[in-house]
């Protein structure tokens, strides 16, 4: 059914509780990298990792390389085309609305006062 | 096909280069400085993991892999380019919507491949939480995007034992994974899609169009979720990894969204907001609205010392704001003092109308965030709210039986003058009614926002 060189490749690390160890190391590193996030950030940083979870399209690719048969070439089909849009399209989106930052060197919280009195 | 298998060192090295480039990225993104370089991370790493997975694998039968990914970014491109910045969040509903779609298809996928293997009941038990959590995000995210789109209504849809029917999909998906694990057939795994698919739409409907951000956050950590499961399927470390942080990191953005927004999350989950009729005296049938028209509010806003301008959703959808700074410049030029204050949802996302904001050059300096805006008001003759209404409603301080209570809103009701620029008297996306139109010092002036703004700046040049 499945050949010895694709499940090497599968097990690139092996053992699920290698993997569960590695799970919980990231859930806490998920919760711990974002902290204090301004909230003119919340959508961008939201689009920016609806990008990273694109990353299901190493999974659609090691899937659809071993897909046969019409019914699993065309599930295959879809999932790499919907990962790439996942990806693809969630960068894009996540620079487009970064890209109104460009240039503005400043950080936004801390300087609310000092432009209020260039307004003067 | 293409080059033959790699050590399983390289293979492992490159994963982690990419999940270490996905935890910068993340890092980057949340500070105001580094975050556009963080995405170019992101992107990096993303390279790093498709394209070593890429060597190693083949083409996939009738080159579906390079097919598939061509389309996918012919797609892509141009559509994310190309839709307005004002239907953002909707289009970040959809791009999260197919990510869970694919781990979703991923699952399935992978069971088809395993099911005749006599595959362990962990095994298939992270294939169905990868089918489950991946099917609930996609329909969730569809059903968001109906609603921002405005395909269907953006109030909450309830109906009667509404709870009861999604815990009974709930239980129902666990039965048939239970099923599907001791027995393990396709036609299980169907079903176990089909009930997710219902309640993840069964879980957004209630939820009101304004809380639908917090919403797509929360669906977007379930779809970071859903990789990570597929990723112990599939045995694979960098789908482990960067599906956890962006589910946990996803969760807590979830958590700091619903904060800014006042509101608790099983509040948004479970409640939605309550129907507008049962808050009191909405429709206290005598009481009346000041209308005025453009050339008196023009010479208001002309011989002001000191003018805020609100910004709202209202001025996104009018594409309004060119004209705003246009008037806000003009006013200006008679020496009159111009901010702008921002709510931090203002728009539908948070940053959003920073972003809109910052697309007509207003510089990053005369936004003033909420806190630094509620000291000005006090001090302002005139606040212009332009297509704004629930972040300025006073009941979100006072009015303890009002849904919006406790939100942080913008104090215009301080200012000595409040303009009110609508489009008609309906209450703003919560459904709430702002008792601020009924008062004394404020005036209306109805219209599209950008006709309103264009007779503004002819009244102001007159004046």
């Amino acid at each position: 059914m499945v050949g010895r060189v694709h499940e090497r490749r599968w097990q690139v690390i092996t053992g699920d509780l290698s993997l569960l160890v590695i799970f919980v190391l990231a859930a806490f590193l998920g919760y711990e990298v974002i902290s204090k996030v301004p909230s003119i950030l919340h959508t961008p940083l939201m689009s920016g990792s609806n990008a990273i979870h694109g990353v299901i399209l190493v999974g659609a690719m090691l899937i659809a390389d071993e897909a046969n048969g019409a019914l699993q070439v065309g599930l295959a089909l879809a999932a790499v085309i919907l990962a790439t849009l996942n990806i693809v399209g969630g960068v894009v989106v996540t620079d487009r609305m970064l890209e109104m930052f460009k240039g503005r060197d400043r950080t936004p919280a801390s300087d609310g006062k000092k432009p209020a009195d260039d307004d003067a | 096909m293409i080059a033959a298998t790699l050590p399983n060192n390289a293979l492992v090295a490159c994963y982690l280069v990419s999940t270490v480039c996905f935890i910068v990225a993340l890092k980057a993104l949340s500070s105001p400085r580094r975050a556009r370089w963080g995405n170019l991370i992101g992107i990096g790493g993303m390279v790093v993991a498709v394209g070593i997975t890429a060597v190693d694998s083949h083409a996939g039968p009738h080159g579906i892999i390079p097919i598939g990914m061509t389309v996918g970014l012919v797609i892509a491109v141009p559509t994310a380019r190309l839709v307005r910045m004002t239907a953002m969040p909707q289009l970040v509903a959809v791009f999260n919507g197919v990510g869970g779609a694919a781990a979703a298809l991923v699952s399935i996928l992978t069971f088809l491949r395993v099911q005749l293997g006599h595959p362990s009941s962990l095994h298939l038990l992270e294939i169905l939480l990868g089918l489950a959590i991946g099917a609930t995000s996609f329909a969730g995210s569809m059903v968001a995007f109906a609603k921002l789109q405005e395909v269907m209504t953006g109030r909450p849809i309830t109906y009667p034992c509404q709870h009861l029917v999604n815990a009974a999909l709930g239980l129902g998906i666990i039965g048939v994974g239970v099923w599907v694990i001791a027995d393990p057939h396709l036609a299980g795994m169907v079903i176990v899609a089909v009930l997710s698919l219902s309640l993840g739409a069964g879980i957004c409907l209630p939820v009101g169009g304004a809380d639908t951000p917090v919403l797509i956050s929360l669906l977007n950590s379930l779809t970071g979720l859903a990789v990570a499961a597929d990723g112990f399927a599939l045995n694979n470390l960098v789908l482990v990894v960067a599906g956890t942080l962006v589910g946990t990191s996803g969760a807590l953005l979830t958590k700091m969204m619903s904060d800014a927004m006042g509101r608790s999350l099983p509040n948004i989950i479970l409640g939605g907001l309550p129907e507008a009729g049962s808050t009191k005296e909405l429709s206290g049938g005598s009481r009346t609205v000041r209308s005025a028209d453009a050339a008196d509010i023009g010479t208001l806003l002309a011989y002001s010392r000191r003018v805020m301008i609100v910004p709202g959703y209202g001025l996104a959808v009018a594409q309004a704001q060119h004209t705003v700074v246009e008037l806000a410049k003009l006013l200006e030029g008679r020496g009159v003092e111009v901010a702008y204050a921002i709510h931090p949802v203002a728009g539908r996302m948070p940053g959003h109308m920073n972003v809109l904001l910052a697309e007509a050059d207003v510089p990053y300096e005369a936004l003033d965030e909420l806190d630094d805006a509620n000291t000005k008001f006090p001090a302002a003759d005139v606040s212009l709210v332009v297509g704004a209404n629930d972040v300025v409603n006073p009941a979100a301080r006072s009015d303890p039986a009002s849904p919006l209570y406790g939100m942080p809103i913008l104090d215009v009701d301080r200012s000595a003058n409040v303009v009110f620029l609508k489009r008609s008297m309906r209450p703003g996306f919560s459904g709430v009614d702002n008792a601020l139109l009924y008062d004394p010092k404020t005036v209306l002036l109805f219209g599209d926002a950008k006709d309103s703004l264009t007779k503004l700046v002819a009244a102001v040049r007159a004046a």
